[in-house]
């Protein structure tokens, strides 16, 4: 005889609705479109809609899109910075405590970098391979290629720090 | 089976139970979240109470609009810069013109010489009007146009025309037109209603004063690069004079509805409230303006006549529209809400931030969203153009304090006024020139290389009133 019938139903059950709510969860947030390349992905949770507008309009539109610069192109490591962006980006949104207004991360601005190289890399070899000591961004000067002038959205108030309202 | 063998095997279950019903409990307050989010982003806000345009109290707009309320009730709040504001006391801001001597030698004869302090907050801006000892002097209802919601006062004065009810305020003291105000239950300092369309929120412009003075501006030929809509008007047929509220952009109503207030005009009870703006938004053009203005008994155009000297005195108001006008912000298309009310988030909303403020106040959202330096860098360029207006003002203030000490010497030595009608005339150019950046509230920031300019001519045009004041005798002195 099966031990304590009445818990393991109990316990199924639970472990059904927890999944019932997790994969509804999943679907309602459009858990899915993660996992495709479609540029309005990124704009799920609203906070990259200003960036998305802005690609909309800016000269790399017709070539690029999100994720031909923003990840990796190797199967491993675009799903490895997949899940650590989708980490770092879903838990930021959920608890509201990210930087005003939004910066790219050194990893992230690393793969960027790495992105231009990969298709101007012929292009920007003269360049790339004499600042082999200090790496230059391309990024630095051509600051509008993926989003246009520089245009964006603030952010919550939040209190400055005493110190530095005080001086002003 | 024995009571351990029960409990030995019921442990794990009840174990795994209680996980479960946690993961649970996350996973659904996740999914409220995201519902949250997604409902935020989706509908902006729900109409509970009807606002139309005799809705002048903000409160009943903030039940529709909770979150705009929310900030613009923040404009109570004090907040200080270097240069602006004030903090402390609960009391008053301190005295302006008992910091920086000159200002109060400059004004001797006109009612700012006897109360003129920092600024507060736009919540206090009918307080502190009915406040200020300057109303121990008659003033004129004029006034009321920039610190109360007052278009349904206009309305009932012009029997339903607005502009007719603004044009008879001139002639009404400021006690008298201010109590109406409050006996019909509109005295709230500027509020949604006088920016807004309360049918479809759109921003607009409602102050009789910016519009007849900016289709002045318009209807001449003084260059507007960073106005395309006026250029547009110009090119076109021009059948109707040019009225921002259909020609405008919206990212120009975004600093129209600024300059309703924040601008040089004339407010006192000789003819109406006036906008100097047929020649220019430069300090040299709104000159020249009030140098063609007469006033209906035929007399030059003047504010008030310097109580030490005699002459006649413009007076500068706050011009910060035609400063901003005249700087590279203005050029590249930045309105004053960009910095001022810059955009925010709430949660997956985006809203304008309601507590106009000082940029300085809020450099992350005002200034980083175009220029990608970290704040302490940018607040210490705001800092060395400022700092840098401050020391060419004080310069200013030396040479137009010199200048009346020369006049006062000559006329003691003898002089008469037609002697001393040069030097007269330099120390109102002069003086119009140092007042337009003093009394401008961005420490010359909205255009330092214009405000350089400005002030650099107010102290050249001083010292010469000085050398014409020594040579009152004629040549040869």
């Amino acid at each position: 005889m099966a031990p304590t019938p009445l818990l393991a139903v109990v316990t199924t059950t639970a472990i059904g609705i927890l999944a019932g709510v997790g994969l509804t969860t999943f679907d309602y947030a459009e858990g899915l479109s993660y996992l495709s390349t479609d540029p309005a992905a990124c704009a799920n949770c609203h906070i990259m809609q200003s960036e998305y507008d802005s690609w909309q309009k800016a000269g790399h539109h017709t070539a690029a899109a999100c994720v031909d610069c923003h990840l990796p192109a190797d199967f491993v490591g675009k799903y490895l910075a997949k899940g650590i962006n989708g980490w770092n980006h879903s838990k930021a949104f959920t608890l509201q405590d990210f930087h005003e207004p939004i910066l790219i991360t050194p990893r992230n601005a690393q793969i960027l970098q790495d992105n231009c190289v990969r298709c101007h890399g012929d292009l920007v070899h003269d360049l790339t391979s004499v600042f082999v000591e200090q790496p230059v961004s391309c990024v630095h000067c051509h600051a509008g290629v993926g989003h246009g002038p520089r245009c964006g959205l603030g952010g919550p108030l939040r209190e400055p720090p005493p110190s530095e309202s005080d001086s002003r | 089976m024995t009571a351990t063998g029960c409990s030995g095997r019921v442990w794990p279950y009840l174990l795994l139970l209680v996980v479960v019903a946690a993961a649970t409990a996350g996973v659904t307050a996740l999914l409220i979240n995201v519902a949250e989010r997604k409902a935020e982003a989706r509908q902006p806000f729900v109409r509970l109470v009807e606002v139309d345009e005799d809705t002048t109290d903000p409160e009943v707009w903030g039940t529709n609009w909770p979150r705009q309320y929310d900030t613009y009730k923040r404009t109570a709040e004090r907040t200080q810069t270097r240069f602006g504001g004030h903090g402390g006391s609960e009391a008053l801001p301190a005295e302006k013109i008992e910091r920086d001597p000159w200002l109060k030698r400059m004004f001797l004869g006109y009612a700012f010489s006897i109360d003129y302090r920092d600024r507060r907050g736009h919540a206090y801006m009918l307080a502190d009007q009915e406040q200020t000892e300057r109303l121990t002097k008659p003033q004129t209802g004029s006034c009321l146009h920039c610190h109360a919601s007052i278009l349904p006062l206009y309305r009932k004065l012009g029997g339903g025309d607005v502009i007719k009810g603004f044009e008879t305020t001139y002639t009404i003291p400021y006690a008298d037109l201010s109590a109406q105000l409050h006996e019909m239950g509109h005295g709230h300092p500027v509020s949604c209603v006088d920016c807004h369309d309360p049918a479809s929120m759109k921003i607009r412009v409602t102050r009789p004063g910016f519009l007849q003075g900016i289709a002045a501006f318009a209807a001449g030929d003084a260059p507007a690069p960073h106005l395309p809509s006026v250029e547009r008007w110009r090119a076109g047929s021009r059948a109707a004079p040019y009225d921002p509220n259909s020609d405008a952009s919206r990212t120009e109503m975004r600093s129209f509805v600024c300059g309703q207030c924040h601008v040089e005009y004339y407010c006192s009870s000789k003819m109406k409230l006036t906008f100097p703006w047929a020649k220019g938004l430069t300090a040299d053009a709104i000159e020249a303006d009030w140098n063609a203005t007469t006033f209906a008994d035929g007399e030059r155009f003047y504010d008030y006549k310097h109580a030490e000297t005699g002459a006649p005195i413009l007076k500068a108001q706050h011009p910060e529209f035609e400063l901003w006008s005249q700087g590279i912000h203005a050029r590249s298309g930045v309105a004053c809400a960009d910095c001022h009310m810059p955009y925010m988030r709430d949660g997956a909303s985006k809203v304008s931030d309601h507590w106009v403020r000082s940029p300085l106040l809020n450099v992350a959202r005002a200034c980083q969203t175009c220029h990608a330096f970290p704040e302490a860098e940018l607040a210490a360029r705001v800092e060395a153009i400022q700092g840098r207006n401050y020391e060419l003002l004080q310069n200013g203030g030396r040479a137009i304090t010199d200048l009346i000490d020369t006049i006062l010497a000559a006329k003691a030595a003898g002089a008469s006024d037609e002697q001393l009608a040069p030097a007269l005339e330099l120390q109102r150019r002069a003086q119009w020139r140092l007042d337009f950046i003093a009394a401008e509230n961005s420490m010359g920031f909205h255009a330092p290389q214009e405000a350089a300019r400005v002030l650099g001519e107010a102290a050249d045009l001083a010292r010469q009133g000085q050398i014409a004041a020594l040579r009152w005798r004629g040549d040869g002195q």
